[in-house]
């Protein structure tokens, strides 16, 4: 199995860089579930509601029914730690510039055909060589390396949501933000209790349409939507992101319809982000995306009314990369890939006419 | 390794699995697909069953199955001196619903006596702690027979793919043997339906808990095409001591019962069929619905036995069913 380069990419501290030796430091009790008779569990983490038998795992590998109680397997059981700049992650509209201490665990509760981290999201702790994290450590890692939040992502942070909050609740209090990058598969108990933990969550909606869902994410989009509709009602900062892959979720109908569900549940102002596709893991038997391609699913949702619509993962410096305020047709934010090249923002206004930039601005 | 159906299936294959006639028309009536079940209604219920009695059930199976006078002369068409036998038990279970030891020993004796030595011979499944809850002493020392979970032997570098099935062969299974055993314990499973011998090499990837999905299939019948399972599992024996039709796989007493029996095959699918039937009966025996009403019918058993699978058949008409 390849390795992730970057999991050293960080230099982990003294107490922490030991490879992880005993899984007793990464196993707490999970804090969503329901006990059933015989023994069984049935999990109320995310929308499968895996129902575990004693000794057994679920769907998503990293959580194991002992006895009748279940429990995480990878709390602080880092096996991906990177400092990147939040445009990767893509934020747009979350603190521009700057850099967030991104970190992985195992596991996954979706297995899409083109994922790009299988080698971490589509094992079990055990299989990938981790590292113990504490969430104090974490902070304190990230403060180090001079980043203003911490980011949940590579992989599923649904799944190591435990690690998560209690993580973004140490760094609140080191001053540091926390983004979620997920696939929102969640369900509305504990996507309540994230919300009310961490500055931001980016949904990657795989497709709009349940077909594609089932047949190439092993998931379903219904919980997902609701996912999004929550996040917004509740405030929390969201971006969507939709990965275009040829011919599979790339047609002018579900792009329109896309942006219209948007329009009407969560708002004209929510940013869009059209990625470009690559062959990996299962679904190595179609091209990249094309460029004309996200063009394309750009200009519709343009036309239907939407806000910030951006094209991501092609060669930096497309204009689509770039803010423009909507009422001046202006550009704020700048971009080359993950450098922003100009800013013309002023406490989250556009400088030229005083519209109002919606995002998480703060210091840049 | 990508395969696809073009590449995954090979006449040896096909023949292997009793579907010769498939191939033309020299073989115009195809064999029937062999599945072997002996039984002993005196060995006695529990986890230690009278070793004695478990080998003579054992060598009437295989000298069954074979169709041979001698047990010796039968465990000698499975496997040579100096090819390495994996024994694929099934431990999830803990001591009670897991391969039992005694059978293995069993096994492992006559594997002995027609000169594989010792270390030659390797016990496998997911986890050390596994093989130990179900009674096995982890090795991985040479000079004896070895037992070993995948999470100390580890996984083969290559991601094999068939179908919607995509994962990691353990390094036991494609590195260290040569010749594999299946031996799944006949049991209910609360996802999939039934557990025998093609849901058991569920033990042999990394990522089984993505593959329970929609009751298994057609994640079950995906698996069993891996090019390693295809080539290395040379036979099931699956143990039917002590039998559960409900509630498995963890081990529920109140729903086991002594079967006293071991079933033998070389065709995975017909055998998967004739032991989901026995548990079928079992439940209906009980007043229990068939698992179809809880949807949990095995339809991987059909799935595997596709044009597209050809692992087997699930036809009863092409089964031959041999009691002794
Ligand atoms: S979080 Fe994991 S165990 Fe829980 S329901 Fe989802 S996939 Fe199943």
């Amino acid at each position: 199995m390849k390795r992730r380069g970057f999991l050293q990419a960080v230099a982990l501290p003294c107490a922490a860089a030991c490879a992880a030796s005993s899984d007793a430091r990464f196993t707490i009790e999970a804090r969503f579930y329901e006990k059933l008779p015989y023994k069984k569990i049935k999990c109320k983490l995310c929308p499968r509601e895996c129902v575990i038998d004693d000794r057994e795992r679920g769907y998503c590998g990293v959580r194991e029914n002992r006895g009748g109680t279940y429990y995480s397997l990878v709390y602080a059981r880092v096996c991906a730690a990177h400092p990147d700049p939040i445009e990767k992650k893509p934020l747009f509209h979350f603190l521009p510039g700057s850099m967030a201490f991104s970190v992985a665990t195992a596991g996954c509760n979706v297995n899409c055909k083109f994922c790009q981290n299988w080698d971490i999201s589509q094992v079990r702790p055990e299989q990938v060589a981790s590292n113990f994290l504490p969430p104090k450590d974490l902070a304190a890692l990230t403060r180090q390396y001079q980043c203003l939040s911490i980011a949940y992502t590579y992989s599923e942070p649904v799944v190591f949501c435990e690690y998560v909050l209690d993580a973004a609740a140490a760094g609140r209090e080191a001053g540091l933000k926390s983004v979620v990058i997920s696939g929102g598969h969640i369900q509305q108990e504990p996507l309540k209790k994230l919300c009310g933990r961490v500055d931001a969550i980016k949904i990657d909606l795989k497709a709009f349409s349940e077909k594609y869902y089932k047949e190439v994410v092993n998931g379903e989009l219904k919980p997902v939507l609701n996912a999004l509709a929550t996040i917004r009602k509740l405030g929390t900062w969201t971006e969507v992101v939709y990965l275009v892959v040829p011919t599979l979720n790339d047609s002018d109908e579900e792009f329109r319809g896309l942006a219209r569900w948007i329009l009407s549940e969560l708002g004209r102002d929510v940013p869009l982000h059209f990625s470009r596709f690559h062959p990996e893991y299962l679904l190595k038997d179609l091209p990249p995306t094309p460029l004309p391609t996200l063009e394309r699913a750009k200009a519709i949702c343009d036309a239907e009314g939407l806000d910030y619509v951006y094209i991501g993962n092609v060669a930096p410096g497309h204009p689509a990369e770039n803010t423009r305020c909507p009422k001046c047709r202006r550009v704020v934010v700048e971009r080359a890939g993950f450098t922003i090249r100009a800013l013309a923002l002023d406490g989250g206004k556009c400088r030229f006419c005083q519209h109002a930039i919606p995002g998480i601005w703060g210091r840049i | 390794m990508r395969i696809g159906p073009q590449y995954g299936i090979t006449r040896r294959g096909l023949l292997e699995a009793g579907l010769a006639g498939a191939l033309g028309a020299k073989a115009a009536t195809p064999e029937k697909s062999r599945v072997v079940i002996a039984r002993d209604p005196g060995l006695g219920a529990g986890r230690s069953p009278d070793s004695g009695r478990v080998l003579k059930l054992l060598d009437r199976a295989m000298q069954s199955f074979y169709g041979l006078d001698s047990p010796l002369d039968a465990w000698k068409k499975l496997a040579r001196p100096g090819e390495v036998v994996g024994l694929k038990v099934n431990c999830l279970s803990g001591r009670g619903a897991s391969t039992n030891p005694v059978l293995v020993e069993a096994i492992c004796e006559r594997l002995r006596q027609i000169g594989i030595p010792a270390k030659d011979i390797v016990i496998w499944d997911r986890l050390d702690s596994d093989l130990e809850s179900a009674g096995y002493r982890v090795s991985s020392r040479k000079d004896r027979i070895r037992a070993i979970g995948n999470d100390t032997a580890g996984y083969g570098n290559e991601l094999a793919v068939y179908g919607s099935a995509g994962s990691l062969v353990a390094n036991t299974l494609v590195r260290t043997c040569d010749a594999v055993i299946n031996l799944p314990v006949l049991k209910d499973h609360g996802i999939v339906g039934v557990t025998l011998a093609l849901k058991n090499l569920f033990g042999a990837i990394h990522n089984p808990n993505k593959y329970h999905i929609n009751a298994g299939d057609p994640y079950v019948a995906d698996v069993n095409m891996f090019p390693a399972i295809r080539q290395k599992v040379r036979l099931t024996i699956c143990d039917a001591l002590t039998a559960q039709y409900e509630g498995g796989p963890s081990y529920m007493p109140q729903w086991s019962w002594p079967y006293n029996g071991l079933m033998v095959g070389r065709d995975p699918v017909a055998l998967d069929y004739t032991g989901w039937q026995i548990l079928e009966r079992k439940r209906a025996e009980k007043g229990m619905k068939p698992l179809r009403e809880l949807r949990r019918e095995p339809l991987y058993i059909s799935t595997a036995a596709d044009a597209r699978h050809r692992l087997g058949t699930n036809d009863p008409n092409r089964i031959d069913v041999v009691e002794v």
